[in-house]
């Protein structure tokens, strides 16, 4: 057999997926039989780069090569081109925005500069399918190691001096969960996996489930044997089909290489993992509610304690973490947990995930160590905003959280630095808004959200956001009153106070930090009944200035509601009746006669 | 795949499907190893580049040298000496052999790649490319 000269790495992304990557992994495929070279390069499938706003993305290596927005078509010039001849085809590379060069390497781009990738190491490098290839990368290394030479209380205190904390939202210090749940006996005890990824615009949980299953799958195998369970069960959303069958082929191809089952390797410690399906309810991602649904009964929460720790699945001792956080325990026992305690600020070691999305030039998935200032995330990694706009906010923390503003900007990115804040680190969602977002619209999104999702056990959340979001509404089309905020702040935190389970004690979040750091804006919007950002319909008016008007019908003509009238060479004017003020004549005209009110 | 059943059989097969990766990770750290970039123009292929090429990768195999890494390069302009291929040293100047087929492999890979000797047909380069 020929020697394998170079490599192919295509994204096999959800987000590249939809892009057609697929057909270009066939593409490359047909393209080298047709040369000869199937033996010599190899093409593979592999999870997300994070680079999503370029893909689909292609790498080759070993020169490191980075393509960006491939089409299967291009497979042929790579081919022909970088293949066989080696000359990079500089079409398909990035294009810095700042130098207007072309970069080769992905090492050379402001977008991965900065970035450090623990808990997505091995996204974008390995076939998430091949077993062998996570072996390469030292995978399972640590489960050997643990069960060889650790007892359970010394992985506990291992994972405990690493300083690693939930990664799901919360922030709990996991190795004091996984010892919580070691203490308690019972003849079964389980191992559960949080897949539920629920907030709106995050994704870290699913590109490491594609990209990088192992890594969960050895993580539950280590947790297991530190807290006594030989059951693990992932729930896991059903919306992600293409997670769920890369995490079903990791378990499989585990259990038939002895890594999960019994006495694995030699050991003596038996474990195994089933999958469960969610059907994708916020309420889902609290422990208590995900417990629930995992036995079959309705997603609701119940009040702790007991914690699942003592009562659980089944009423049985469970420990319940989510996938980010599962995916960085393999590397704490291969580095050693004075690696990861090295990486981040004092109370919140190793990286993050961030899935960065909203009004951004560089939309993807980003992992940063801890500390990393929100202008690092948002201008460095991120490319600024969109369309050379002004920054207004970054919300955090998806439904949970708040929005941090300009003032946060230099402040180091941590657990405790973002509550201190008044928002929150949540799953990891970073949505980024510029000038043209109204803010009071933003937190009616996200309290719409939460309404949707509430589960209704409980009265504060089920009416109390409800009424807030009515509230919300009224202010948003111009018929709110200065009582109004006062109310709203009234609800929230009364919602706060007394909901059952977070979702209902952090809905109120979004509300309460908009009002905090953009008090102008709802003024504007109860006392002027004006949208300062121009956004909220209700608000906003349309007009066209006479004497700019040349009367070319361009207006009247794109204008989908017919609200334009007038005559050929004559100022045209709006119906205001008729208008749903969509803003297109406003972007047709080409005399900048049309003003937005 | 066969069952692993100990710490040492999982070492073992890590070692066997190490090189699938290989590949990748050297990709990482290019700068740090010895590269050689072997010219893959028409001329080139025409006068024997892809054997020459699998003659380097199989003899650095057999001999254990692992911190090469191997690349493909365009048309360098030495027609008259193909196949030509670049040899560069972390920290070094890059070296330019031309001829390079056959025993000339062997050559330049028990010498200077293993030794650092210099061997005859080096061609003189003083052309800068747009990485440096």
């Amino acid at each position: 057999m020929a020697d394998v000269k170079m490599h192919i790495l295509v994204c096999g992304g959800t987000g590249c997926m939809s892009s057609q990557s697929d057909k270009i992994v066939d593409s490359f495929h047909r393209c080298l039989k047709e040369q000869g070279l199937e033996e010599e390069v190899k093409v593979l499938t592999t999870g997300c780069f994070g680079f999503c706003e370029q893909g689909p993305i292609v790498k080759v290596a070993p020169d490191n090569t980075f393509y960006v927005k491939v089409t299967p078509e291009d497979a042929e010039e790579i081919v022909a081109e970088h293949v066989i001849k080696g000359r990079k085809v500089e079409r398909l590379l990035f294009v810095d925005p700042e130098t207007a060069e072309h970069v080769a390497d992905s090492k050379h781009m402001e977008f991965y500069k900065k970035q450090m990738r623990v808990a997505l190491r091995n996204c974008g490098f390995i076939d998430p399918e091949n077993l062998g290839e996570y072996v390469a990368r030292d995978g399972y290394l640590a489960l050997a190691q643990v069960l060889e030479s650790m007892t359970p209380q010394e992985v506990v205190d291992t994972v405990k001096k690493s300083g690693l904390r939930g990664r799901g939202g919360g922030g709990f210090p996991t190795g004091l969960k996984w010892e919580f749940a070691s203490k308690y006996q019972d003849d079964q005890k389980y191992v559960i996996c949080n897949a539920d990824e629920g907030d709106p615009g995050a994704f870290m949980d699913r590109s490491i489930l594609e990209g990088d299953p192992h890594s969960v799958v050895e993580a539950m195998a280590i947790c297991g044997y530190a807290i006594g369970a030989s059951k693990g069960m992932v729930y896991i959303r059903a919306e992600y089909p293409l997670a769920v069958s890369r995490l079903r082929k990791a378990i499989e191809d585990a259990r038939e290489a002895g890594l999960l089952g019994d006495n694995i390797l030699g050991s003596g410690f038996s474990f195994d993992i089933e999958l469960r399906y969610g059907a994708g309810a916020f309420v889902c991602g609290e422990e208590t509610a995900l417990i629930r649904s995992l036995e079959g009964e309705r997603g609701e929460p119940t009040s702790k304690p007991p914690f699942p720790a003592e009562k659980g699945f089944w009423g049985k001792p469970s420990n319940v973490n989510n996938v980010e956080t599962f995916a960085n325990i393999p590397v704490i026992f291969l580095k050693g947990a004075d690696w990861f305690a090295s990486i981040g600020t004092e109370k919140s070691k190793g990286t993050k995930v961030f899935a960065l999305a909203g009004k951004v030039n560089n939309v993807g998935l980003v992992e940063v160590p801890m500390g990393t200032t929100l202008r690092e995330v948002v201008f460095d990694i991120g490319g600024g905003i969109r369309g050379g706009k002004k920054f207004k906010a970054v919300q955090t923390g998806g439904p949970s959280g708040g929005c941090l503003t300009e003032k946060h900007l230099d402040t180091p990115i941590d657990f405790d630095n973002l509550i201190a804040a008044g928002s929150m680190m949540g799953s990891g969602g970073m949505i980024v808004l510029d000038e043209d977002n109204c803010m009071p619209s933003v937190a009616k999104f996200y309290l719409g959200f939460t309404v949707e999702e509430s589960c209704g056990k409980c009265t504060p959340c089920r009416v109390g956001n409800k009424r807030m979001y009515e509230l919300l509404d009224k202010i948003t089309s111009g018929r709110g009153t200065e009582a109004d905020l006062k109310l709203l702040r009234d609800l929230a935190a009364t919602i706060k106070d007394t909901s059952l389970c977070g979702l209902g004690q952090t809905a109120p979040n979004p509300v309460l930090s908009t009002l905090d750091n953009f008090r102008d804006e709802y003024e504007a919007h109860v006392k002027e009944r004006r949208c300062p950002s121009g956004s909220c319909k209700k608000l906003i008016s349309f007009e066209i200035l006479a004497d700019k008007c040349k009367g070319c019908t361009l207006c009247a003509r794109v204008c989908p509601a017919g609200a334009i009238s007038g005559k050929v060479r004559e100022p045209h004017v709006i119906d205001p009746e008729k208008c749903v003020k969509c803003g297109a004549c406003k972007d047709a005209c080409k005399f900048g006669a049309i003003i937005k009110k | 795949m066969a069952k692993i059943g100990s710490l040492e059989e999982l070492r073992k097969l890590k070692d066997q499907v190490r090189n699938a990766t290989e590949l990748r990770e050297k990709g990482h750290d290019i700068e740090k190893l010895i590269q050689v970039k072997v010219s893959m123009a028409t001329c080139g292929i025409a006068s024997g580049a892809r054997e020459t090429l699998a003659d380097f990768m199989r003899l650095t195999r057999e001999k254990g040298i692992e911190n090469v890494v191997f690349t493909q390069t365009g048309c360098m302009g030495y027609c008259h000496s193909e196949p030509t291929v670049e040899v560069t040293k972390p920290g070094e100047e890059p070296v330019v052999f031309g001829n390079v087929k056959g025993e000339r492999v062997r050559e330049i890979v028990e010498k200077y790649i293993l030794k650092g000797e210099l061997v005859a047909d080096i061609i003189p380069s003083a052309y800068r490319t747009i990485n440096e």
